[in-house]
């Protein structure tokens, strides 16, 4: 019996899944050119992969505590009927405009309201519509763009010009057009931001396709017998989950600037409906002014939202795919 | 021819190579030691994994900083392991130079074969323009590609592969090194072009008269080439000898493996299965104990000493070396005989 | 090389042909020209009027043929806001889009290269780390509110805590009243518009720069470089930048043309009369005529810049130049 109990270097199969080679495992070594395949064959380690994903992703320090950031916004934003210190329309006009203080931690506005619940209750708005924006663009975007890429032909080819006059257009502007053509309630807002994103969804996950088409693993299920279906939903699958993910992370924080970025030009969100971008837009007559405080926790609470987000969005990225530089 | 008794051109002793990795310290060469006569052409035998590039690297000082390389390399009586940077780069492409494996992802896409060959002479001579030229030529000629004046100012990817084999061969030996190492220069190529490529480095060495380092895990190229072998096992030297006593009288399990596993046209092994050796190669963190190979040897007592000593290099013949604690018992026994034992 | 221009150049009309028409549908679409008329005293009559007047009453292809006709020939009508020659105020707003632009890429490029390239050089180092957190916090920063705060902390503010009588750098339109050329009192006036700019553009470009570089330099023609002898700082620049920066032409090629359209934040919070601002001043009014004109325009620039990144990718690298 050899000191292991086994074959030298191999555990016995992970009953609880796939049992993977993990050659990128050793690390920084794979950076090695030339030599790093021959390093890397040598381990022969297998581990299921959840579990390598899990692994990479608690690597990635930014991204976990942005987990920890991402649910606290969401619970103070759409908890804040319980949360917030007022009420978000209760004016106090004798107070008026105040700076930071105990009462008010983020001051409060010209009517007297506390900028603090405000922030929370338009922080609803804005995540709401980020992250629908993303999931809906993802989802059109990901099965469009993978019927393109696994059909080809005709239907690839009008895919990619239909996204080619998307891609010309310059992008706010004509959603600034199309929402003062439907209006600017939040389901429109969603499905006018998400009718331009998908067409970059579409893009990355027909190139993914195509290139996923080309390996060899799909000629060889192909070559044993396997259905389209069966080629679609076991092998190339799984092998896009990583970059849809990853994009549609991306996705919300493009989502929630972009929302913003409208709100505050006046195009997007309307009073009295409040997001951060168009209280910015209330504030931004104050800047030099003793009020110019107002100025400051819309813009951070985007910024922190945004932030956290793409940290997540690398993180993922990172723990699907390892090779792809760290952060 | 080799001269035993002269300096070596290069010597390596107890080299070894470790990585960090997730899984822990990788040790990609374990006390490696060979050397490398003057004029002579050395084999370096193994399969993926066995330390046999990484050596190689290490000489030359190109492995990234966090491995750490302990043991030394002398190359004409002169310690490279250590040298900084500024003092090893005088060395790298001038007197010993390396011909990679890939020579589609070795050659810069953007530059001309030309520049990247001028390149190679111009940081460490000087040269008039005219001289420069006239040599490129003369290079590219005497590995065999035609045309010379016009592929010179080609990119990498207007060549085929062999002629870009060829150019890598002809980048390398640009400054006359003494000692040139080819890392697998014929595994990326079918058999035609290898024996090419094969060919052009024989010329080269009568021409140059430099040592040649091949590294392969062919062993016909090894049988074709080479005057003298090393075989490679996890990082470890396991046995060197002149190629003639190593085919003959293979003086360690694995070579003996090796060679039982090469298909032969000469014999009637109609019905009969390949040889093969039983097992995986192991992983370089979690090595076994005592001997690397012990666990895939038909040979091997557990556990000892196969498996709680490491064996050491001992003489088994005129400059013929094996690490092994049981040569004794492979005395005689050929390859054939090998096969013939797993066969029944 | 000159096919290979030729079919881009070629495959790019039908795409603007069909972009214009969409975008002429589109705004025409939305906006009504006899919208302020229905209230006017003369009411139905006056709509009917003008109806006819503009042609509104035809198919939309027909309209677009007509417009199509004069846009070509240098004739984009006349802004409903402003009684002004489109052509004429899309002029001047590109004036100071591409000063803008100009100052910003200029910047941008030398900055996102530079950091990028050490970045990657010396992966893991303090400065890297810097770099990626300070990149993290460029994307994610809400341009507008950059703006507003560089306003508040760059020029307003100094100006009240040191008691000065103006501010250090200005935040209105790119002259001071009489001023005129490039000297102090310009650069003073494009200092924070284009730090604003310049803060989303190199965060991106720098990450980008750097991942291109770290994949160049893990490529196997850096380590034949290495062991042929090639001193470390040629190998970076002439063998690692050399080839990571043909990606990054691209992505820079791309991101210009979206500029043309994309300074709308930027040039309404400074005052800059750029095709920003005018873009919004239109959107605002419901000038249709100049809105058709300048989401035309732009959408020419953008695939303008397109096909030149195209072509620089070809042309720098000789794999697809040569074949």
């Amino acid at each position: 019996m050899s000191p292991r109990g086994g074959p030298a270097g191999i555990v016995p199969n992970d009953p609880r899944g796939r049992v993977v080679v993990e050659s990128s495992s050793v690390g920084n070594v794979s950076l090695l050119p030339g030599s790093g395949g021959e390093v890397a064959d040598a381990i022969a380690v297998h581990r299921s992969q959840w579990e390598l994903f899990r692994r990479r992703f608690m690597r990635h320090k930014a991204a976990l505590v942005s987990i920890g950031v991402l649910v606290f916004l969401f619970v103070v934003c759409f908890g804040a009927s319980v949360f917030a210190p007022y009420p978000p329309d209760a004016q106090d006009l004798l107070l008026g405009p105040v700076g930071p203080s105990a009462a008010h931690w983020f001051g409060t506005d010209e009517l007297g309201r506390d900028e603090l619940s405000r922030i929370m209750y338009a922080g609803q708005i804005s995540l709401k519509i980020g992250i629908a924006v993303a999931l809906l663009s993802t989802f059109v975007g990901t099965v469009l763009g993978a019927i393109a890429g696994f059909i080809g032909n005709a239907t690839d080819q009008a895919l990619m010009r239909l996204t080619d006059l998307f891609l010309i257009v310059p992008g706010i502007a004509i959603l600034a057009i199309a929402l003062k053509k439907f209006g600017h309630d939040d389901v429109t807002i969603i499905l006018v931001l998400a009718a331009l994103f998908w067409t970059y969804v579409a893009r990355v996950v027909r190139g993914q396709i195509l290139s996923l088409k080309e390996k060899e693993f799909v000629e060889a299920a192909r070559a044993s017998g396997a259905s389209n279906t069966r080629i679609i939903v076991k092998h190339l699958f799984p092998n896009i989950v990583g970059p849809v993910v990853v994009n549609a992370t991306l996705a919300v924080a493009a989502a929630i600037i972009t929302e913003s970025t409208l709100s505050f030009l006046g195009f997007g969100v309307q009073p009295p409906a409040t997001s951060w971008g168009n209280m910015l837009s209330d504030a931004e007559g104050y800047v030099g002014t003793d009020r110019a405080y107002l100025l400051y926790f819309p813009g951070l609470a985007i910024l922190l939202t945004v932030l956290a987000v793409n940290f997540l969005g690398d993180g993922l990225r990172d723990a699907f795919d390892p090779q792809s530089g760290h952060s | 021819m080799s001269e035993g008794s002269a300096e070596p051109l290069l010597e390596v002793r107890d080299l070894s190579v470790v990585f960090p990795t997730d899984e822990g310290p990788l040790q990609a060469v374990d006390n490696v030691s060979f050397r490398v006569e003057e004029h002579e052409v050395l084999g370096v035998v193994g399969e993926s994994g066995s330390g046999k590039t990484v050596t190689q690297l290490a000489i030359l000082g190109l492995l990234p900083t966090r491995a750490t390389i302990t043991g030394s390399a002398r190359f004409r009586g002169r310690e490279l392991i250590g040298l900084p940077d500024d003092e090893m780069r005088p060395i790298r492409g001038n007197e010993i130079a390396i011909i990679f494996q890939d020579a589609l992802a070795a050659l810069n896409p953007v530059h001309t074969i030309g520049d990247q060959i001028a390149e190679a002479i111009s940081v460490h001579h000087d040269t008039t323009d005219r001289e420069m030229r006239e040599r490129i030529i003369e290079l590219l000629d005497l590995v065999g590609i035609p045309n010379p004046s016009e592929r010179a100012d080609q990119y990498p990817h207007e060549y085929s592969g062999g002629m870009r084999q060829r150019a890598m061969i002809a980048m390398s030996i640009a400054n006359d090194p003494a000692l040139l190492i080819a890392d697998e220069p014929t595994t990326a190529l079918d058999v035609t072009l290898q024996a090419q490529v094969l060919e052009v480095l024989e010329r080269v060495q009568d021409r140059t008269n430099s040592s040649i380092v091949m590294i392969t895990h062919d062993l016909g190229v090894v049988a074709g080439i080479a005057e003298r072998v090393v075989v490679m096992y996890a990082g470890r030297r396991v046995e060197e000898a002149p190629v003639d006593d190593l085919f003959e009288t293979p003086s360690h399990p694995y070579s003996l493996g090796l060679l039982a596993s090469l298909p032969r046209l000469d014999q009637r092994s109609h019905g009969q299965r390949l040889y093969r050796i039983k097992g995986q190669p192991p992983s370089l963190v979690d090595r076994p104990l005592g001997c690397a190979f012990h666990p895939r040897c038909e040979f091997a007592t557990v556990p000892d000493p196969c498996a709680t000593q490491v064996p050491e290099a001992r003489e088994v013949g005129p400059g013929h070396f094996s690490a092994c604690h049981h040569t004794d018992q492979l005395v005689g026994l050929t390859p054939a005989q090998l096969r013939e034992r797993a066969a029944t | 090389m000159l096919t290979y221009i030729a079919r881009r150049v070629l495959y790019s009309i039908p795409v603007i042909l069909l972009a214009s028409f969409l975008l002429f549908a589109f705004v025409r679409v939305t906006f009504d020209p006899t919208a302020k008329l229905r209230n006017s005293r003369e009411g139905a009559a006056a709509v009917a009027r003008e109806t006819k007047r503009l042609g509104l009453d035809r198919p939309l292809v027909e309209q677009y043929g007509d417009w199509l006709g004069k846009f070509v020939q240098g004739d984009w009508g006349e802004s409903e806001r402003t009684h002004d020659s489109t052509s004429a105020m899309i002029t001047r707003a590109l004036g100071y889009t591409v000063q803008l632009i100009f100052w910003g890429i200029l910047i941008s490029a030398f900055v996102a290269i530079f950091v990028g390239v050490y970045s990657a050089v010396r992966q893991y180092s303090a400065l890297d780390y810097t770099f990626t957190g300070l990149s993290f916090i460029g994307l994610a920063l809400p341009p507008f509110w950059f703006g507003l705060i560089a306003i508040e902390f760059l020029a307003v503010g100094p100006k009240q805590w040191f008691h000065l009588s103006e501010p250090p750098l200005f935040f209105v339109g790119l002259h001071g009243t009489g001023e005129t050329g490039i000297n102090v009192d310009y650069f003073r006036h494009l200092a924070l518009p284009v730090l604003t700019l310049t803060v989303q553009i190199v965060a991106g470009w720098s990450r980008f720069q750097r991942a291109s570089m770290l994949d160049v330099m893990s490529a196997d023609y850096i380590r034949t470089a290495r062991a042929k002898g090639v001193p470390r700082k040629r190998v970076i620049i002439r063998h690692g930048l050399r080839n990571a920066l043909i990606p990054l032409i691209t992505v820079m090629a791309l991101d210009i043309g979206a500029l043309f359209g994309g300074l709308i934040i930027t040039e309404k919070i400074f005052s800059i009369p750029g095709m920003g601002r005018l873009f919004f001043d239109s959107l605002v009014a419901g000038d249709a005529t100049v809105l058709v004109a300048w989401t035309i325009v732009v959408a020419l620039f953008i695939l303008l810049f397109n096909l030149l990144a195209d072509i620089f990718y070809g042309f720098l690298d000789p794999r697809i130049r040569l074949s």
